[in-house]
């Protein structure tokens, strides 16, 4: 069966929401469109908006391949999807604010208690805290894919550290440089909006200590980690310091960073920074990237930390399929947006059913992102699906499995023209004193044919994502 | 506002690294000027390498000073951590550190400057193509220059990337000098000769000042007015003396915001008035211009490590 293309119908017609996008589209000379994509990829270039893939010491710095054609959402489309992402967002929220209290959910036998405390994920050190505002989990990219005009499913919730925000806002400005009329035409929903909503997120969850206006600053591991610009760009754009863990030390029960002026203290720390190097006390005792006793100071009232620190047990995969449930546990309400129906290994029937149905599964890694330690059953070959087979039998607890979804299509621009590549959908979420949805977010896009891996670090590459006002 | 003392350190050296590199691309320009009088074979290029400051690791590499090597060593040498690629990379890598500093336009202007010289020095450089070469250098640096001139905001980031700037520049000119220095040592008896005047000559024409030298001093290139041009001169923007006035407003400006003055604002004050105690070329090189120019260039460093420790550049 065809997969469902978001723009081009089978019939050869064009999709709504792609209308005034495909009358200037043919207007334009094909050969002019590929100077413009060159012109893209030396804009990008220049900018240094690049990423670096680990392993790789030929190109430590590579550019996310960027699709000249939109990805474009009608009006009605984001008001549903916006609706169910608030819904899950909050109540990942009230998940982890139970998880680390009362266990509640665990109690009343939705989750099992196996999941919270044997999980690498679930840190004692959050145990019977609350974090400044109540919210654990500020910045969240929920990845939703498509298989059918009114079928949306989400595939993985990123409640510690998501990126690609900054492709987002670049590849919109992009696309204005190079085709500005075409933004004159139609009504597109901006989203350079995100930085601004990202400090006023912050700001409204400073810690008991600050006494003026918050000082907000983004911690990154340094210029090597793979994101280094999107820490840039996001500190840059907010106008606030980039911190590394060198710049930071514990002053009278404060976190401070080292000025040209002396130390001065930080209210609310964006950290893109794991959990493991934190806090060399009290995790990973190795890591130069934290800020030893932060954990102390944090819990103290001295500082907010942003995500809070143990988010990860409302992302870890096999707490994913049981989403549903926690939805319905805290809203009282079913969920808005559904789950691809997965598969926990960990149970024997389960496991059963994938180890027969290998060749037509997606196995994914509970702990694992980015698309590696992963088996797509109907790419693999025998031997590859028989070598992770006796995988799943050792450690059936550390694995998912979900169907192959028919991603849906949206059309690339080649050398021989428009042609149809699976693609996602990454919407940037804030959590504060309200929940901020940014309209647009990351569309990330499996250049290859056929192929329904999107990962940057895959070969995938991203578009432009439009959400239309209408 | 007071800057993250890292972030100080990154625009302080991300601006030195230009500086050098644009510097490294001139005393190349300064040797192969001088080479073309074919004094002898090889001692301009043995001279120029010394005046870099590289002569112990480049001995290592090469058993002789033939132009090729010499070239590839100052332009594009990975092991040579003040080749022209790897200081412009060096201030890349500061640049992206302190990407939140700059403006858009200088943080592009220094990225694609990096990408365009790292791909012209890919591949080694004949002497045919030195010229192109440096001029292609010079070009980026300038560029970084002027989009840093035309769109920074006049505060303390401008003020660390000057001192950065000057303190390079100071003790770069203090080198390029010393060139002449090396090249002259055996032939004392040339001085005054036709060959001594095209020697000088291309000193200037290295640091782009013939033209200027001729509208100050309305004289043929001399060795105490070249001294004269290139140490006290105040107009010059190459200058020791201007490099010092720049470096002693910055810091001045520093003190200002701060409300306080340490060690390397009494040592940069001291300097700036030394400089301006000579009444003429002649005293300094009475007692020796080599000797003088060794001792400032180390008193150069010391004051860079003065600016350090005084900003919290490092933990």
């Amino acid at each position: 069966m065809q997969p469902f293309d978001e723009m081009l119908t089978a019939e050869g017609g064009v999709r709504q929401p792609y209308e005034a996008f495909q009358a200037w589209f043919r207007a334009q000379d094909p050969e002019v469109l590929k100077e413009k994509a060159s012109e893209a990829e030396a804009f990008f270039r220049r900018t240094g908006i690049t990423f670096a893939v680990y392993g790789d010491d030929q190109a430590a710095e590579r550019l996310i391949p960027f699709d000249l054609i939109p990805r474009v959402i009608s009006g009605a489309e984001w008001r549903r999807l916006s609706r169910g992402i608030e819904q899950r967002v909050r109540a990942m929220n009230a998940f982890l604010d139970d998880i680390y209290h009362d266990q509640e959910i665990v109690k009343a036998g939705k989750v099992p208690a196996r999941l919270i405390e044997a999980n690498e994920a679930y840190l004692p050190q959050m145990e019977r805290f609350q974090p400044p505002g109540g919210i654990y989990t500020h910045i969240i990219g929920v990845d939703i894919v498509r298989t059918a005009e009114d079928q949306f499913f989400v595939l993985e919730d990123n409640a510690r550290t998501p990126s690609g925000v900054s492709y987002m806002i670049e590849n919109r400005e992009t696309m204005m440089q190079m085709f500005p009329e075409l933004f004159a035409h139609c009504r597109i929903r901006s989203v350079e909006t995100y930085p601004a909503d990202l400090r006023k997120s912050l700001s409204a969850v400073a810690p008991p200590a600050c006494d003026g206006p918050p000082v907000i600053a983004v911690l990154t591991p340094g210029i090597h980690n793979s994101a280094y610009f999107e820490h840039a760009f996001l500190a840059d754009q907010m106008g606030v310091e980039l911190v590394e863990g060198s710049d930071l030390m514990e002053v009278d029960g404060r976190i401070a960073m080292r000025t040209t002026a002396g130390y001065r203290p930080i209210d609310v720390l964006y950290r893109r920074v794991d959990d493991a190097f934190l806090d060399p006390k009290v995790f990973r005792p190795d890591s130069v990237l934290g800020v030893p006793g932060i954990m102390e100071v944090y819990r103290n009232g001295g500082i907010t930390i942003a995500n809070a620190p143990g988010t990860g047990i409302a992302d870890d995969k096999a707490i994913y399929s049981y989403m549903p449930d926690i939805v319905e546990f805290y809203t009282g309400e079913g969920a808005i947006l559904q789950n691809v129906p997965t598969w926990r290994c960990a149970e024997a029937d389960s496991l059963a059913y994938v180890l027969e149905h290998l060749a037509e599964l997606v196995i994914k890694e509970v702990h694992g992102s980015g698309g590696y330690g992963m088996l797509v059953g109907p790419a693999a070959s025998s031997a590859e699906r028989e070598a992770f087979a006796a995988k799943l039998r050792q450690k059936p607890g550390n694995y998912i499995a979900q169907p192959t979804l028919a991603l849906s299509t949206v059309p690339v621009l080649t050398e021989a023209g428009l042609a149809p590549r699976h693609v996602d959908l990454r919407p940037y979420v804030l959590v504060s004193d309200k929940v901020r949805i940014t309209p647009g977010g990351l569309t990330r896009v499996a250049l290859r044919e056929g192929s329904l891996v999107v990962n940057s670090s895959q070969g995938g590459g991203t578009k432009d994502t439009w959400v239309l006002e209408d | 506002m007071a800057l993250l003392g890292r972030t100080a350190a990154g625009l302080f050296w991300m601006h030195r690294y230009i500086e050098r590199a644009e510097n490294m691309a001139r005393l190349l320009d300064a040797g192969m000027r001088i080479a073309m009088t074919n004094l002898s074979s090889t001692e301009e290029w043995q001279s120029i390498v010394t005046s870099a400051g590289v002569d112990l690791p480049y001995r290592e590499k090469h058993d002789d000073f033939e132009s090729h090597n010499v070239i590839d060593y100052l332009l594009r040498d990975p092991d040579n951590p003040s080749s022209v690629l790897s200081s412009f990379e060096t201030a890349r890598t500061n640049g992206r550190m302190v990407r939140t500093a700059l403006t858009r336009d200088v943080w592009e202007s220094l990225n694609e400057g990096w990408i365009v010289l790292k791909r012209r020095l890919a591949r080694p450089v004949r002497e045919g193509e030195l010229p192109a070469v440096l001029d292609l250098v010079k070009r980026q640096t300038a560029h970084v220059r002027g989009t840093f001139y035309g769109t920074m905001l006049r505060n303390e980031i401008f003020d660390f990337s000057n001192l950065g700037t000057f303190v390079e520049r100071a003790d770069n000119t203090a080198r390029i000098l010393d060139v002449k220095y090396w090249v002259l040592l055996p032939n004392h008896s040339s001085v005054g000769s036709p060959l001594d005047t095209f020697q000088w000559g291309s000193i200037l024409r290295s640091v782009s000042a013939h033209r200027a030298y001729a509208w100050e001093y309305h004289s043929d290139y001399t060795a105490l007015n070249t001294i004269d041009f290139l140490i006290l001169n105040r107009r010059m923007p190459r200058s020791l003396a201007y490099s010092y006035d720049c470096i002693a407003d910055a810091l001045g400006f520093l003190a200002r915001t701060y409300g306080n003055e340490e060690e390397c604002h009494i040592t940069a004050r001291d300097r700036q008035e030394r400089l301006s105690h000579y009444h003429a070329a002649g005293e300094i090189v009475e007692s020796g211009l080599h000797e003088f120019l060794e001792l400032f260039i180390r008193d150069n460093n010391r004051l860079a490590n003065e600016i350090a420790q005084c900003y919290r550049f490092y933990v």
